[in-house]
Formats: structure tokens, C-alpha cells, sequence
């Protein structure tokens, strides 16, 4: 909302500094968003006339122009100054000139120069050159100069003259508070946060009009639909001259961002600037019948309103009509019909109040706001349209646009007695920590131009707030009121006195484990958007008919991209992996751990948390699976079995393993039938050479995708001691000779059972394929650790096992001892 | 004419004097102190002397012994000590050439805002608590207040994903989550993802974070909430933080407050970072107001409570100087490696 302040000014007194008014209007609770002088870092500029405007020979645009601009440059005679502007050519108009030296908004300076070969000496300037936002410039000034007013001192000081030094203060106005979109509302503030008076304008009261015959005679309203429309004023003007309006309604229309149409147009926007309430006006001679009648559209019908759009009507739609036809769309805009033209000579005011939930669904549907269907949005008390309706027949007689018709037609269907409220200071003490007298907060509500009175015993304060205060509705509204008046920043700052114990879940505090665990590792995290395209599905090649293509969509995505809720987290992996690739980063080891959708029979989704890891550059699938055992070491898990899995989609089918856990003794929640005590907890692998290709990228892809909810569940953060081992141990190591098909899980396992309990470990130390190794064929190097607890083994106790170990081994897998 | 102890000594001390090698000091002991050696043969001569003289002569004899012996030990020890210092010597490496890289992986910086966020309020005893990011419509507007109209709610504000069903606004449907089913005193943060159909650029991401905060109690005020969000901006952006609080409008507070702390860039003498103002924007706060109380099922007379909630993107990118919210979801590794 932006105030002029000398129009403020009109309506309450402040002596405080604009830093000061600024600031103390701010901490009451109108927050600022610029405070602006158009004078401000603007100088050398002088009213001139221009005397001769002539285009240049050979220029499209350019003219050469003679200026008078009195003494105030050089020694008095006419500047020649270029001027592109096509409105410049009309020798008398009055305009700014920007001297030679001159400052514009912008710290924009003017120096003299040659254009087109032809000295110029300073600027003929436009509104917006002078600051007004293109939106606010009257349409024939809009692409040339501004041409003032013919009463002006040639060679005087435009920024005086002009009236340029005017400070405008845009207030952010929250949705509660459509009161303040308007001066006398802001002026309300004001009046508290200073203690100073509010001064209403004047109106001209129904019965003195200047004109004869009665406003009834003239026009008659009809409310069919009281519900949408409590209250309609209607006043009648005539002997109306359509003309500008005053430079000074002009000017302060075009500081508060409003464009000046005409005398009448300008009139009703002023009211709707002072007031906060919208103002329409009817040209009579399109009003057919003299009836005004408030009624919902028909299905279908259309209506072409003022900006000349033709437009599709709802039956619900609140409609202004003439005996015979709509007229305007009620509260948003006017029809092309009926609105003010250049002959009009007798005018219906329309000072009306309508539903704001019809207004904000009929301006939703048509895609139609404007600045009246803004403000009914957000609730305008229909008690305003009397003297709103009043201020408008004061000022078209006020500026001499036309006559007043005495007498007004006012249905006031809906109206209502304002009930006042009752406070208890104690309630407000009790919510704002304070220790307020019941009188002090009397006086502080009454500074809000509040009725409040305090009950004989004291305890309650009854307060009947402005009626445009539609925000004040119960008793707990009024303690932000006594607050802002009392001062945010005057209420005391301590800490509640409890013994709250802070408290996090279990999966809060493993997601930090895992992020620490990962990041120790060089795995940095990502976090990606929980919408995602329904392609990545694709372009990860997940077979049809898989969960992952269950998604969860949205209503109203912003695009395809983001339509729908992602199932797993591989998409956004690859698309980061792929982002980093495309960008020349050498390598990326990523992880990310997020939610995931799944659709659900349930009112909301299940929403699972899931693990992403990956990684291109250095490294191969070994690097990634030593990475996610360490994570499940730290994590106490022990029953984890990596099977090879040739039939996922997404993954090289030779260089990916499912990974299975056992739950021991527990059984794993959310496992629908099948094995409950063992379940797959994710894929790890080489990323399908054709999903890499299809992100663009280049090198091989390795990556991991756990279900983090599984892993969460299965995790055993206990730690329960083991007594170190006393007796030496017997370490062999062996080289076997195996088939490729041969996997070393097989072998670990056959040594594992038959180890005798006495065989501590077994591990795999080196792979070796080529020389002296027939094709198919793969040496399989392992460390075996044999040890007691109880006493040293005999070379004969442990060689009995061992060869036991071998001849399983050989006769289970046909892997034999390696001659070396 | 033998040579006396004396002579012996004095050319002992000029031969070692040129000894610079191990097989030097060895052929001098053999030379002096060996079997055949000289004061070995001094020793051996007092065989045909009166006790008289033995005593006097052994006495020189022995300390000239006892003299070379040093002489030749402590030439040795020199020289050893000289040899391993030339082979350190030769060991010495450039101390200037880098130090072998272990990879260090980094957390996003809106996970290590959340953290320390979090960390700060769990000091002040605020336990954690999530909520889903879809939400019920019912959740995020209704039991918060918001009016039926409000803009918010519609269709290009906020994603929907039936009619009843939503991704979330905002944290505070937590709120609604937890008074409904805990009792008082409840005392929680929840930090978590949020929605609103913003196309991205600068300064506008359609997910963001946010860190929701709520306590409910008998006798809480709003000078506890001050007193809270003045400790937490302290100990979020340093001791010298000043806050202060303007009035503002939630549908679900009453009354309501911004908070605005003191510029951490300039301190409050205004500059690109406040825009002049020497006050940064930090969070929304307020009083709970009755009717949200009420969903929870609590007698609005007996508690009261506070609620806030904060932008964690809005937070991070003022922490670290970040200019673009897309730059978080952009995930670029030399953007995320910056925060290690």
C-alpha cells in the first residue's frame, strides 16, 4: 500500500522525523517495505515552455526544440535542447527541463551533448524519468514528456512547483488487516502509535445536493441476493464535464501507483485509496429502466467487461444489472457497456458491498483481480459505503466536475449491530507475561479508536472495536492489540521454568550415525526434491509392473519433471551423479537419505526412508561394497548375505548383488507373507551401461539403494564384550584353483562348517586370473586362521581339519589346491 | 731411554688429535693400551722398582692410562655421532611436498543447519519430532486456523494431492500432530521438508526446509518466548545478536511476531546483506492461539503456548554468504565440499 505522506497528513498530525515515523510504525506492526522521496538526489530541474519543436531533417525521432526556461540558466535565453519524445511538438505546453548538470532518480546525469549533430543543452523530461512507475502515467503522457499544467512558473523549480518532494512509504499490509489498505486506515494507526486525533474528510450528506430532484427519481436497486451483497449504496450526479482531474488528485493518484483516467474515474479511485472501499460509476444512459438489480449470472451467459475482454459467466456469479442486462461483474470490474465515456453527462455512484469469498471465487475463475476485487477479498465493513459514497459526491462537486442530486438510495440488507467484546486483563497479562492495570489497557484500546469500558468489578473490559477492524473477533485478538500499543519490545524476555528431557528417535539419531559414517568415508551428502518425473522410471529401465511405477501424483505439479512423489531415491542419484559429470567434475561420491512414497489404502502415503550411495571416478564395485559393510558394521549388523541378482533392470546384470539380512530372532515388520525373518534390503551394483548411457554419461556408475526403515530395524547398537583370545593361533593360507562360477561366499561357507569351531576366520586375500590359469578358470587365495580357547593346537589337530576343509571344498565346488 | 708416562701421554693426544676414523682410535689402543702396547709396557716395567717407586710411578702410568682410554671413547663417540647425523642427512625429504589425501565427504549444509538448530534447542530441552510430508489438508490449514479463504490454500500456492490430501506448506501441521497426541508440558522441534508451487530461481525453491518449534504449558508467556528465540540467536549467530520483535499475522498465533536479529554481516550499520537496515528477517513466532489448542483437545484456560518456525535455507544461505537457493539442489560436489 503506498501513502503519499502529505495526503496522510490530511487526517492526523506527525511532527517526528520520517526515520522516526518509519521506525515506530514498523515496531507497531506495519512493516515497511520502501520509504521514498521523489526529491531525493534529484536537482537542476526548472519548468519550461517550449517554444518551437521541429524534427530533425534526416532523424526518425529526434527534434530540435527551443525552451524558454525564464533566468534559470545561463543569461536567460531559450535552451536548444533534443528531444525524442513525439508529444513534444506543440509549441505553449509547459514541461520539466533537466538542465545542463541536473540529477534524475537513479543518479541519472544530464550534461550537455550533441545529438544528431545538434547541441542539446539538458532534457525534456517524462513522468518516469522523473520515478513514477510506468503504471501510474497517464496514457497520452505514457510515451512522451509530461506536459504540466498551464498555470505554472516558467523557469521556477520544478521539484517545488511540480510538488516532487512528497515521501511516499510502501506498507506491507498483512491479510488480517484490509482496513490499513487504505490512507484513513493507515491515518487509524498513526493516530495510535503518536496519540494523536483522527480527522475524517468531508462528505456531502444526502440532503444537500446542489442539483434538483431526488436520487430515487433517477435510479431504483434491487437485491436479489442479500447474502452476496449486504449493502447497496447508489448517489446520482449530473451536469458532469468529463475532463482531467486537478493536478494535485492527479499527482497524488500517481505517487500511490494509480494511473489518472478522467475527473469521475480519478474521483472513484481517490475515494478507493482513502477509504479502502471500492467505488463504481454507471454512465445513467446505459442503465436501462433506471433499475439496478444485484443478481447471480446464468450459466453460460457472457460479458464483455471495461478492459474489452469478452468473458464466460457461472451461474454463481454475482452480476450488477439494468432492468434488461448485466452491467458489471459485482466488485471486480465494470461492463464495456456502461462505464464512463467522454459525453457522459449524468452518473450513478455505486458504493457497494459484496461477499468476499464470492468475489475472490468469481476474480479466481474469470482470472480476473483488480484493485476492488482485491480489497472485497480481504473484507471491507459495509458500513463504509455511506461515506464512501458521500466523499465521491463531495469531491465531484468539490473540483467542480458536476452536480450533486439530492437524496440517495441505500439498501442495507445486511446489516449488523456491532457486538462488543469482552476482555479480561488477567487473560491478556497471562498471554503476554505482563502486569497491566484494566485503565491502562482501557486507554491503550481506546487509542485504536476503540469503544472500552471496565466493568464495575474490574475484571473485564468491554470493547467495541472500529467497524473495520474485521480482524477483532474474539478476546484473544486484543492482546496483540494491547502488545503492539504497549510495545513488543517492552515485554520481558525470560525462559519457561520445566524439566523437559530432550528426547530423539531412534531413526533421527541412526540417519546422523549413517551421515557421519558415510561422510567419514569421502561419501558427501545430497539432498534432492521428494517430486521426481514419472521417466526416471524409464530411464533407470525399472521392469513394468514394479512397485517403483506406483507413484503418488500430484493434482497441480509445476511441470512433468516434478509431477509426481518419488518411489525410490537411484533417479535423483543418477541425475545428481549425471549434473556433476556434465559439469567436469573429475569424480563424485554421493549419498542421499530421504523419504519415499508409497501409495497406501490409508488416508496419507507411506512415506519410507530410504539410502542412496554412488559414486563415479577411482574405485570399482569392491570400493562401494567395502563401503556399505562398514556402514553395517558401525551399525552392529551381522547376518548380511550379498546374492547375485541377474534380474533387475537397472543394474549390469553381472556385477549385482541383492542384499539380504537375517533378523535372527526377530521378525521383520512390513514383510507381507514369505519369510519374516529374512528379508532384501537393497540392490548394490554396477549401474546398467544403458541407464548410465541414458544420463549422459559417460563412465561406469556404481551405486546402492537400501531401504533405510529395514536397516534401522536391524541395526543392534549394543556392544556386548569379547574375551580376547590366550592361545596362539594357526594361520594357512591356500591358493585354489575354481571355476569363474565358483563364488567365495560358496567357499567360505564349506570352510565355516566345517571348521570344527576351532577355525576363527577365513578370508579372501587375492584373486588371480591369466598366466598359468586356463580360460573359465580363477585362483582363489585364502587366509585361514585356526585357534582354540582353551589350549594350543597340535599340528595334527588343525592338519585334520584342514584337509577336511580342502576335500568339502573340492568336492562341493571342484575347486583344488593350486600347485604352486 | 724408555719413554716416560708423560712423552707418552703428549704424543697420544697429538696422534688421536688426527684421528678421523674408527680403524684410527683402534690401531691407538693397540698402539698404547694393546698387550704389546706402551703403557701396557710402562705398566709391566715396574716389576724391578722399590715400592717406593711403583707408587709413585704407577699412580703417573695409570692416569695416563685412564687418559688415553678417554681420549680414544670419546673420540669414538664423537665420530659416531657425526656419521649418523651424515646419514640422517641423506635420509631428509621435502617437507613441502602434500600430504597424502584421505576423502572427506561432507554433509549438505541444510542437514548441518538442521543440525545445529537442532542441537541448540535440545540444550534447551526441546525434544525432536517429524511429521510426514504429505500431509491432510486438515493438518496444515484447518486445525491451523487458516481461514477458508485464504489464499494459500489454492491451487497456485500449494501442491495438492487429492482434495484432502497435500504436500505440506509448512512444519507447523507438527503442531496439530503432536497436541493431539501428547499431553502437556510438550516441548518440541520438528525439522523437515516443505512445499509451495514458487518456480525456482534465486530466491525461491518449490521445496525448502523449515524447523517448526512448539511449547505448551501452564503459565507459558510471550516474554518466554522472547526470552527463548533471544537465547537461541545467540547461540545460532554469536553472542552479540540483538533481537527484536515487530507484530505480524499467522492464522495460527495470536498474538504474532517476527523476529529480526542484528545484521551479523555489519553488525547494524547496514549493508548487502540487510539491505541497508542493520536488521536481518529470522523467523515467525507467536502465542498459540486458542482454537489451535483446542484441536489438541487442551482447556485454553489452563495452557498457553508458544510456537515459531524458521526457514532453514533462509538461515543457511545468510550463514554462509549463498546467493542462490537453487545452488542446494543443484548438489554440485564443489559446492557441497565448500561446508566440510
Amino acid at each position: 500500500m503506498l501513502v503519499p505522506l502529505s495526503w496522510l497528513k490530511e487526517y492526523v498530525d506527525t511532527d517526528v522525523s520520517v526515520g522516526e515515523f518509519a521506525e515506530r510504525m514498523i515496531m507497531s506492526g506495519s512493516n515497511i517495505e520502501t520509504v521514498r522521496n521523489y526529491a531525493e538526489g534529484v536537482s537542476g530541474l526548472v519548468i519550461g515552455r517550449v517554444i518551437s519543436a521541429e524534427r530533425i531533417e534526416g532523424s526518425d525521432h529526434l527534434n530540435v526544440c527551443m525552451v524558454n526556461v525564464g533566468g534559470a540558466y545561463g543569461e536567460g535565453r531559450p535552451l536548444q535542447i533534443v528531444c525524442g519524445a513525439d508529444n513534444v511538438r506543440q509549441p505553449g505546453i509547459l514541461v520539466v527541463v533537466a538542465l545542463p548538470g541536473a540529477v534524475l532518480p537513479g543518479d541519472f546525469k544530464i550534461r550537455k551533448t550533441k545529438l544528431f549533430g545538434t547541441e542539446s543543452n539538458g532534457m525534456i523530461c517524462s513522468a518516469q524519468e522523473l520515478g513514477f512507475e510506468d503504471k501510474a502515467v497517464p496514457a497520452e503522457i505514457r510515451d512522451g514528456i509530461w506536459i504540466l499544467p498551464d498555470d505554472m512558473e516558467v523557469g521556477s523549480d520544478a521539484v517545488k512547483t511540480v510538488g516532487l518532494d512528497e515521501t511516499v512509504i510502501d506498507f506491507e499490509i498483512t491479510p488480517n488487516r484490509p482496513d490499513c489498505l487504505s490512507i484513513i486506515g493507515m491515518a487509524r494507526e498513526v493516530a495510535a502509535v503518536f496519540g494523536r486525533q483522527l480527522r475524517y474528510p468531508e462528505g456531502l450528506s444526502s440532503d444537500s445536493g446542489t442539483a434538483g430532484g431526488q436520487a430515487g427519481d433517477y435510479i431504483d436497486v434491487d437485491i436479489r441476493k442479500p447474502d452476496l451483497c449486504p449493502r447497496y449504496v447508489a448517489r446520482v450526479c449530473k451536469d458532469i464535464e468529463i475532463e482531467g482531474s486537478p493536478f494535485w488528485m492527479q499527482r497524488r493518484l500517481m505517487f500511490a501507483g494509480v494511473r489518472p483516467i478522467n475527473n469521475i474515474v480519478d474521483i472513484t479511485n481517490y475515494v478507493m485509496l482513502e477509504y479502502g472501499h471500492p467505488i463504481h460509476a454507471f454512465d445513467i444512459r446505459n442503465i436501462e429502466g433506471g433499475g439496478i438489480v444485484v443478481d447471480t449470472a446464468g450459466d453460460g451467459d457472457r460479458f464483455t467487461t471495461l478492459d474489452g475482454k469478452e468473458r464466460e459467466l457461472a451461474e454463481d456469479m454475482l452480476l450488477i444489472n439494468d432492468n434488461v442486462k448485466p452491467v458489471a461483474i459485482a466488485g471486480i470490474m465494470g461492463g464495456l457497456n456502461s462505464g464512463i465515456v467522454g459525453d457522459t453527462e449524468t452518473i450513478v455512484v455505486e458504493a457497494a458491498n459484496f461477499s468476499a469469498d464470492s468475489v475472490r471465487l468469481t476474480s479466481k475463475r474469470l482470472g480476473l483481480r483488480s484493485e476492488a476485487s482485491m480489497r472485497f477479498e480481504k473484507g471491507v465493513s459495509p458500513e463504509l459505503s455511506g461515506s464512501a459514497a458521500d466523499r465521491v459526491c463531495a469531491l465531484v462537486e468539490g473540483i467542480g466536475a458536476g452536480k450533486v442530486v439530492s437524496g440517495v438510495v441505500d439498501n442495507y440488507p445486511g446489516k449488523k449491530d456491532a457486538k462488543p467484546i469482552n476482555v479480561r486483563p488477567s487473560r491478556v497479562n497471562a498471554v503476554l507475561g505482563t502486569d497491566i492495570s484494566a485503565e491502562d489497557m482501557a486507554e491503550m484500546l481506546r487509542r485504536l479508536d476503540m469503544k472500552a469500558d471496565i466493568t464495575n468489578d474490574g475484571g473485564t473490559i468491554t470493547v467495541t472495536p472500529p467497524h473495520v477492524r474485521v480482524d477483532l473477533k474474539e478476546e484473544i485478538d486484543f492482546s496483540e492489540e494491547v502488545a503492539r500499543v504497549y510495545g513488543y519490545n517492552e515485554l520481558a524476555s525470560t525462559l519457561h521454568r520445566d524439566s523437559a528431557e530432550a528426547t530423539a528417535s531412534l531413526s533421527w539419531r541412526l540417519r546422523g550415525l549413517i551421515r557421519t559414517v558415510l561422510s567419514g568415508m569421502g561419501y558427501s551428502e545430497i539432498q534432492t526434491y521428494s517430486f521426481v518425473s514419472p521417466k526416471g522410471a524409464d530411464k533407470i529401465m525399472l521392469p513394468d509392473g514394479s512397485p517403483g511405477r506406483e507413484f503418488v501424483r500430484l493434482i497441480n505439479p509445476l511441470g512433468e519433471e516434478n509431477s509426481v512423489m518419488r518411489t525410490m531415491l537411484l533417479p535423483n542419484l543418477l541425475e545428481v551423479i549425471a549434473g556433476n559429470f556434465s559439469r567436469g567434475n573429475q569424480s563424485a561420491r554421493l549419498f542421499e537419505i530421504g523419504n519415499t512414497f508409497k501409495k497406501s489404502e490409508a488416508e496419507l502415503p507411506d512415506e519410507r526412508l530410504s539410502l542412496a550411495i554412488g559414486f563415479y571416478g577411482d574405485g570399482d564395485f569392491y570400493s562401494l561394497k567395502g563401503a556399505v559393510q562398514t556402514a553395517f558394521i558401525k551399525f552392529g549388523m551381522k547376518k548380511i548375505e550379498y546374492v547375485s541378482d541377474r534380474e533387475t533392470g537397472s543394474w549390469h546384470p553381472g556385477r549385482c548383488a541383492r542384499i539380504e539380512i537375517s533378523g535372527g530372532e526377530q521378525e521383520f515388520p512390513d514383510v507381507t507373507g514369505g519369510d519374516r525373518s529374512r528379508v532384501v534390503i537393497g540392490h548394490i551394483g554396477e549401474v546398467h551401461p544403458d541407464v548410465v548411457k541414458a544420463y549422459d554419461i559417460d563412465v561406469p556408475v556404481f551405486a546402492a539403494e537400501l531401504d533405510f526403515e529395514t536397516l534401522a530395524f536391524a541395526s543392534d547398537m549394543t556392544r556386548e564384550y569379547v574375551p580376547l583370545r590366550r592361545y596362539p593361533a594357526v594361520t594357512l593360507d591356500i591358493a585354489l584353483l575354481a571355476d569363474e562360477s565358483v563364488t567365495v561366499f560358496d567357499i567360505e561357507e564349506i570352510a565355516r562348517t566345517n571348521g570344527s569351531g576351532l577355525l576363527e576366520s577365513v578370508k579372501l586375500f587375492d584373486v588371480y586370473r591369466g598366466k598359468q590359469i586356463a580360460d573359465g578358470k580363477k585362483s582363489l587365495a585364502f587366509n585361514l586362521v585356526y585357534r582354540a580357547d582353551d589350549r594350543t593346537l597340535t599340528d595334527d589337530e588343525v592338519g585334520e581339519i584342514h584337509s577336511r576343509i580342502l576335500s568339502e571344498v573340492a568336492k562341493n565346488t571342484g575347486a583344488v589346491l593350486r600347485e604352486v | 731411554m724408555n719413554k716416560t708416562p708423560g712423552q707418552i701421554l703428549d704424543e697420544a693426544k697429538v696422534l688421536l688429535a688426527k684421528a678421523g676414523a674408527e680403524q684410527d682410535f683402534e690401531a691407538a689402543r693397540i698402539k698404547y693400551l694393546g698387550k704389546n702396547g706402551e703403557v701396557t709396557a710402562l705398566l709391566k716395567s715396574m716389576g724391578g722398582m722399590t715400592a717406593e717407586e711403583r707408587k709413585e710411578f704407577g699412580k703417573a702410568a695409570n692416569l695416563v692410562k685412564r687418559e688415553i682410554t678417554g681420549l680414544i671413547n670419546g673420540g669414538k663417540a664423537a665420530l659416531s655421532r657425526t656419521l649418523v647425523a651424515a646419514k640422517l642427512m641423506k635420509e631428509r625429504i621435502d617437507v613441502t611436498e602434500p600430504g597424502e589425501g584421505f576423502p572427506l565427504g561432507t554433509l549438505h549444509p541444510i542437514t548441518q543447519t538442521i543440525d545445529e538448530i537442532s542441537r541448540i534447542f535440545m540444550g534447551l530441552g526441546y525434544s525432536i519430532t517429524e511429521g510426514p510430508e504429505v500431509e491432510t489438508v486438515f493438518n496444515n490449514f484447518d486445525a491451523l486456523n487458516a481461514a477458508q479463504n485464504h489464499p494459500s490454500r489454492d491451487l497456485t500456492d500449494t501442491f495438492y494431492i487429492t482434495k484432502d490430501t497435500l504436500l505440506r506448506t509448512q512444519t507447523s501441521p507438527v503442531q496439530v500432530r503432536t497436541l493431539k497426541s501428547n499431553e502437556p508440558p510438550i516441548k518440541v522441534i520438528s525439522p523437515g521438508r516443505c512445499f509451495r508451487a514458487d518456480t525456482p530461481d534465486a530466491t525461491h525453491s518449490p521445496m525448502f526446509h523449515q524447523v517448526e518449534g512448539l511449547l505448551v504449558d501452564e503459565g507459558v508467556t510471550m516474554a518466554d518466548l522472547k526470552g527463548t528465540l533471544d537465547a537461541f540467536a545467540k547461540r545460532m549467530f554469536g553472542d552479540g545478536a540483538v533481537t527484536k520483535f515487530r507484530p505480524h499475522f499467522f492464522p495460527f498465533t495470536e498474538p504474532s511476531a517476527e523476529m529480526d536479529m542484528s545484521c551479523f554481516v555489519c553488525g547494524g550499520g547496514g549493508c548487502r546483506v540487510c539491505k541497508g537496515s542493520g536488521w536481518i528477517e529470522i523467523l515467525g513466532c507467536g502465542m498459540v492461539h486458542p482454537n489451535v489448542l483446542k484441536v489438541g483437545g487442551l482447556d485454553t484456560e489452563r495452557y498457553t503456548g508458544f510456537a515459531f518456525g524458521m526457514g532453514v535455507e533462509r538461515i543457511a544461505m545468510l550463514k554462509h554468504g549463498i546467493d542462490d537457493i537453487r545452488l542446494f539442489y543443484e548438489n554440485d560436489v564443489r559446492f557441497i565440499g565448500q561446508f566440510a
